[in-house]
C-alpha cells in the first residue's frame, strides 16, 4: 500500500529512470527557479516578523507612539504584516504560474508519456 | 466551578435549538457523501475531488478553532494589543506553508504525513516515527478542544451541573464520531466549510455592526474601548499588557511567536487536507483561499475584540463565565439580543465538532496507514482492511476525545494548543524541510530530528511553569500551573520553541551526517515527482 512500493506511475512496466530526469536541464532550471524564489523570500518574510515580534516585545514605548488619533505605530506594524502576507500570496502565484508551472506541466508530459509507451 | 447560569440574557433553549439545526443539516450532507465513500481514498482524502476554492474554505474551518475566535477576541477584549499578535503569528505561518511545503507534500505523498517522510527512508522505522508525532500533535489539540468544549457548555448553555455537562461533551463527541465514521473525508470537510461559512458571514457582519456604531472610524472604536477600560485602558492600544511584565514573560512571548509561526506547517490536519484535492496547483489554490478567509477574519477579530472591550466592557468579561472566552457572545448579545448570541454559540460548537472531526480523521488515517498497513504489516493489506482499522481507530480516538474532556474540564489546559503547536515546529516542520529539500538527508536524521524534537518538547513542557510553580493567585486561591500544590519546574518559559526548534534541526542535520546511508535513487524520483507532479497520486 505503500506508496514508494509500487510503480508510481501507470503501473505499466516501464521503469522511469528519475535520475536522468534529475538531471535534465529542464529539471535543473525548475529547480533552481523555485529555490531563488521561495528560499530569499521565506527568509525575508520570517525575518520581517521576527523584527516585528521582537518590536512589539522589547519596544513598547516605540510601538505605543500615535500616529494619528488612536492609530499607533505597532497597530500599522501589526497590518502590514497582513499586507506583505497578501503581497507574498499573490507574487508567488503570479511566479508559479508563469515560471514554475509550464516547465514542470512540460516534464511530467515527458515522464508520464514514457511509461506510458 | 462557578455557578453563574451562562451568560446572562441567553437564551439555552434557542442556543440548543439552532445547534441542533446545524447538526441536523450536517448529518443530512455527510450521510448523502457517504454513498459515495467506497476507496480507501474516498474515506482518507475525499477521492481528491474537491476544488482548490473549496478546499480553502474548509481549512480555514479546520483552522478557526474555538481557540482562535473566541479566544483572540476574548484577548483582544481583555490585553488588546497583545490578543492582536497571536493572530499574526498564525497567518504569516501559512506563508510557510505555501511557499515551502503545500505543493510538494501533495506531489509526493498519498495520505499522511509519513508518506513524504519515509518516501526516501526505510519504510518502517520512519513511519512509525511521524505515526507518532501525528498521534501526540493530534492529541494535544483533540484534548484542548474538548477541554474547551466543558467551559463552552457551561458558557452558552447555563448547564453547570457537572453531570449536565459530561452529557453534552458525550453527545458532541458522539455526533463527531458519526461526522467521521459516516462521511469519512468527505463528509468531515463538508461540515467544516458549511461552518467556516457560517463562522466568517457571522463575524462579518457583527464586524459591520461594530464599525456602524463608531462611525466606521477605527479610532474612535478604540478610543470607547479606552474610555470603558478606566485606569488600565490606555495600555490597550500598545503592547505589553500581557507579556510586557519581566524579561521572562517577554522571552516567551518569542518563544511562542516562533513557534506559532514554523508550527501551522507541521499540523498534520492541515498537511492532510492537501491530499484532499486534484493537483498541486489546486493545493496552492487552496493556500491562497485560506490565507485571504484566515487573514479577513483575524482583521475581523481585531474590531470585535475592541468592539466587546467597548460595549461589554473588561469587567464585566472578566466576571461572566468562561472570562475571556465569553467577550465574542456577550458582544453578539449587546448587538443583536439572544438571537444573535444563539447564532455565535452554535457556530462555536459547530467550530468544536468540525476542528475535533478533523483531528480524529487525521490520527485515524496515521495509525491505519503508516503504523496498521506499513510497519505491521509491512505494505501487505488490502485497501479495504486498512480502512476498516481506521474507522476502528476512530472510534477509539472519539471515546478518548469524550472521557479526555469529560476529565480535563476543569483543568487548565490552555498550554495544550501551545504545545501541539510546539510539537509540529519542532518534530515535524524540520523534519519536512530536510526531507523536501536536502538531498543528503536520511533515515537517522529523520528519526533524530522527530524524536528529538518531540521529546524535547514534552520535557520542556512538563518541567515548565505551564504544568507546575506558577505562583498561587491571592484572589482565587490556584496557582495558574496545571497541577496545583507542587512545584517541579527547572525551565522558565511557558513555551518550550525557541529551545526545542534549533535542537530538532540541529539534530536532523547531526543524525544525517553521522549515517552514511543515502538513496541517490528514491531521492531522484522524489524531487522529480515532489516539483514537477509526475507520477503524483490522481483523482
Amino acid at each position: 500500500m505503500s506508496s514508494t512500493e509500487q510503480d508510481p506511475v501507470g503501473g505499466t512496466g516501464t521503469e522511469t529512470d528519475w535520475e536522468r530526469v534529475q538531471a535534465s536541464p529542464e529539471f535543473v532550471q525548475l529547480r533552481h527557479r523555485l529555490r531563488t524564489f521561495v528560499f530569499p523570500v521565506s527568509a525575508l518574510f520570517l525575518l520581517w516578523y521576527l523584527l516585528y515580534v521582537l518590536l512589539a516585545d522589547y519596544a513598547h514605548g516605540f510601538m505605543s507612539t500615535k500616529l494619528f488619533g488612536n492609530i499607533t505605530v505597532g497597530l500599522v506594524f501589526g497590518l502590514l504584516q497582513f499586507v506583505s502576507t497578501f503581497v507574498i500570496t499573490g507574487l508567488y502565484v503570479r511566479y508559479a504560474n508563469r515560471k514554475l508551472d509550464p516547465v514542470a506541466d512540460k516534464i511530467r508530459a515527458e515522464v508520464e508519456g514514457e511509461t506510458h509507451r | 466551578m462557578t455557578l453563574a447560569a451562562g451568560v446572562e440574557g441567553s437564551n439555552s433553549t434557542l442556543n440548543i435549538i439552532i445547534f441542533l439545526v446545524f447538526v441536523a443539516i450536517t448529518l443530512v450532507i455527510v450521510f448523502r457523501a457517504s454513498r459515495n465513500t467506497k476507496t480507501a481514498s474516498d474515506y482518507y482524502a475525499a477521492g481528491r475531488a474537491f476544488t482548490g476554492p473549496q478546499n480553502g474554505i474548509a481549512i480555514s474551518g479546520d483552522y478557526l478553532s474555538a481557540a482562535s475566535f473566541l479566544g483572540i477576541a476574548g484577548a483582544i477584549a481583555i490585553n488588546g494589543y497583545d490578543g492582536f499578535l497571536y493572530s499574526i503569528g498564525f497567518l504569516v505561518a501559512w506563508l510557510v506553508a505555501l511557499l515551502l511545503v503545500a505543493e510538494l507534500l501533495r506531489n509526493t505523498g498519498k495520505f499522511t504525513m509519513g508518506d513524504v517522510l519515509a518516501f526516501r527512508m526505510k519504510q518502517r522505522p520512519v513511519r512509525a516515527a511521524a505515526a507518532i508525532s501525528t498521534l501526540a500533535v493530534s492529541f494535544f489539540y483533540l484534548l484542548a478542544q474538548m477541554a474547551g468544549a466543558g467551559g463552552l457548555v457551561n458558557l452558552l448553555l447555563g448547564i453547570d451541573s457537572n453531570l449536565g455537562q459530561d452529557l453534552v461533551i458525550a453527545v458532541v463527541g458522539i455526533i463527531m464520531i458519526m461526522y467521521v465514521l459516516i462521511g469519512g473525508m468527505k463528509g468531515t470537510t463538508w461540515v467544516q466549510i458549511i461552518k467556516a461559512g457560517l463562522l466568517i458571514v457571522g463575524a462579518f457582519a457583527m464586524t459591520l455592526w461594530v464599525l456602524g456604531k463608531y462611525g466606521f472610524n477605527l479610532s474612535h472604536l478604540f478610543q470607547a474601548a479606552v474610555d470603558k477600560g478606566g485606569k488600565a485602558g490606555e495600555a490597550l492600544l500598545g503592547p505589553g499588557k500581557q507579556y510586557g511584565k519581566t524579561g521572562t514573560t517577554k522571552l516567551d512571548f518569542l518563544s511562542l511567536g516562533i513557534a506559532l509561526v514554523l508550527g501551522t506547517a507541521g499540523l498534520p490536519h492541515v498537511l492532510m487536507r492537501f491530499y484532499t484535492v486534484p493537483t498541486a496547483r489546486d493545493a496552492r489554490k487552496s493556500v491562497v483561499w485560506a490565507i485571504v478567509l484566515i487573514g479577513v477574519f483575524y482583521l475581523f477579530t481585531l474590531v470585535l475584540g475592541y468592539g466587546a472591550g467597548a460595549l461589554v466592557g473588561p469587567e464585566k468579561i472578566a466576571k461572566a463565565p468562561g472570562t475571556t472566552n465569553s467577550a465574542a457572545p456577550l458582544l453578539a448579545l449587546e448587538l443583536g439580543g439572544p438571537v444573535l448570541l444563539g447564532f455565535i454559540s452554535a457556530v462555536a460548537f459547530a467550530t468544536i465538532l468540525a476542528v475535533v472531526a478533523g483531528l480524529t480523521i487525521t490520527a485515524s488515517a496515521s495509525f491505519a496507514h503508516d503504523v496498521y498497513a506499513n510497519v505491521i504489516k509491512r505494505g501487505k493489506t488490502s485497501a479495504d482492511s486498512e480502512v476498516r482499522v481506521a474507522r476502528i481507530t476512530a472510534l477509539v480516538i472519539g471515546a478518548v476525545a469524550i472521557l479526555g474532556g469529560i476529565l480535563a474540564k476543569e483543568q487548565n489546559v490552555a498550554f495544550l494548543v501551545a504545545l501541539a503547536f510546539a510539537v509540529a515546529a519542532s518534530a515535524n516542520l524540520p523534519t519536512l524541510l530536510y526531507s523536501l529539500f536536502w538531498k543528503r538527508f536520511n533515515t537517522q536524521g529523520a528519526l533524530w530530528s522527530i524524536y528529538g524534537g518531540l521529546i524535547v518538547t514534552i520535557v520542556l513542557i512538563v518541567f515548565s511553569p505551564a504544568v507546575s510553580g506558577k505562583p498561587v493567585d491571592v484572589k482565587t486561591g490556584k496557582s495558574a500551573s496545571m497541577i496545583q500544590g507542587v512545584d517541579f519546574h527547572w525551565f522558565p518559559l511557558d513555551n518550550p520553541g525557541l529551545v526545542s526548534i534549533p535542537i530538532a534541526f540541529v539534530l536532523g542535520w547531526l543524525g544525517t551526517i553521522l549515517s552514511k546511508e543515502h538513496n541517490a535513487k528514491k531521492y531522484a524520483e522524489m524531487e522529480v515527482r515532489s516539483l514537477t507532479g509526475a507520477g503524483s497520486e490522481k483523482a
